[in-house]
């Protein structure tokens, strides 16, 4: 439990004045009230159970996705052609947020994939609770690969860790090479980021070079894959790394 | 936007620690919210009203201390403040990539009666 440094009476809330208050209010609290020093994160139960999912996903030796992508980059498409080509080699599963369609989910059990489906609702992202709920659904014990494809979106799901190995950026080339900028802790935290769509990249007039300036500034450590799921192209790079990924965590 | 998630797990803290040391009210909740963290601090104040009603922390005030983003220069071996994680340290013109703070989601403390 919290309550720590548990000050009675104590109102000098030592301000450091560099730091600027979002808007002036009284802080001569009238009555008398001890302040608590907490000091706790707001991620915390998150964090909490990302962990053990991690450790629960890392007994299971399975190697774990986290797919996020602005609404429409092409997560389904690329999810459901990974899992495909992956075929006979390793078995993935999938677990998808949706707003409120069954769409994605329906898309790919029709290619035979393993699939389940929570629906968020209102909700902005996936979290750790959601996905141990849904994996609980998955038989694991047949599986190699488990993707967990997030809510499209590029701010609310980077704060949550989901217990996955790799996060993996989608950027498609429709959508400006200026993006890694514009979500830049989102793009920080990749490990892998996917330039998706690259068949559309000269009918979009794609910048390229750009992109992959401004991703090599945001997003220091992460592996880049250009490809299209539509076409193939790139895929097998991808692939070869992923199988390489499953290979040193089972044996790790 | 998830502000209405996060403020109801401070308030969850707030409640929770007052109910622990025997208190009968939480008077004010102090956050500390760095400016990439993702949430935006106007929301939190609208969430705040919602998630209060009807707990031991109705009418408490809130308190934001936000947090400007810094990035550590492994070459200077000193923190700069960024704006995001694009600025050069401006002591060495090189871009760093480790950010030290502005992502904070934190409760920083709360006041009970
Ligand atoms: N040309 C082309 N189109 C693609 C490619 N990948 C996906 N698409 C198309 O882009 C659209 C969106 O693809 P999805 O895979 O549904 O994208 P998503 O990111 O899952 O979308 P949400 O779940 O709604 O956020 C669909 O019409 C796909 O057919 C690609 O590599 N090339
Ligand atoms: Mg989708
Ligand atoms: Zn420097």
């Amino acid at each position: 439990m919290g309550g720590e440094n548990v000050v009675i009476g104590d109102h000098s809330h030592d301000h450091e004045h560099d730091h600027h208050h979002e808007h002036g209010h009284d802080h001569e609290h009238a009555h008398g009230g001890k302040t608590v020093s907490l000091n706790r994160s707001l991620l915390e139960k998150n964090d909490r159970l990302a962990e053990r999912n991690r450790g629960f996903f890392k007994a299971k030796r399975l190697l774990v996705l986290n797919v996020v992508s602005s609404p429409g980059s092409g997560k389904t498409t690329f999810i459901r052609e990974t899992a495909k080509k992956l075929g006979k080699k390793l078995r993935v599963g999938v677990i998808v947020g949706d707003l409120a369609t069954d769409n994605d989910a329906a898309e790919l059990r029709k290619a035979k994939i393993p699939v389940v489906q929570i629906t968020t609702g209102t909700v902005c992202h996936l979290d750790a609770e959601m996905v141990s709920k849904a994996a609980a659904q998955l038989d694991l014990d047949k599986l190699d690969v488990l993707v967990i494809e997030n809510v499209g979106n590029l701010v609310c799901p980077a704060d949550y860790d989901l217990g996955e190995d790799l996060r993996v950026v989608l950027l498609s080339t429709t959508e400006g090479e200026d993006k890694p900028l514009k979500y830049p802790p989102m793009f920080h935290s990749a490990n892998v980021v996917i330039v998706a769509k690259n068949d559309l990249a000269a009918a979009a007039g794609f910048n390229r070079q750009q992109a992959l300036a401004n991703l090599k500034r945001i997003s220091h450590h992460a592996e880049i894959f250009e490809l299209s799921s539509k076409t193939g192209e790139g895929m097998e790079a991808w692939l070869d790394f992923l199988a390489k990924q499953r290979e040193e965590r089972s044996n790790g | 936007m998830h502000e209405v998630a996060i403020m109801d797990e401070a308030v969850r803290m707030a409640v929770d620690t007052a109910k622990s040391s025997g208190a009968s009210r939480v008077l004010g909740l102090r956050l500390r919210i760095g400016t990439l963290s993702g949430v935006v601090p106007e929301a939190m104040r609208f969430a705040f009203d919602v998630v209060c009603r009807g707990t031991m922390a109705e009418g408490a005030s809130l308190e934001i201390e936000s947090v400007p983003a810094s990035c550590w220069c492994a070459q200077c071996r000193k923190e700069f403040e960024c704006a995001d994680l694009l600025n050069e340290c401006p002591r060495c013109l090189n871009v760093s990539g480790e950010l030290r703070r502005g992502r904070e989601l934190e409760i920083a403390s709360v006041e009970l009666e």
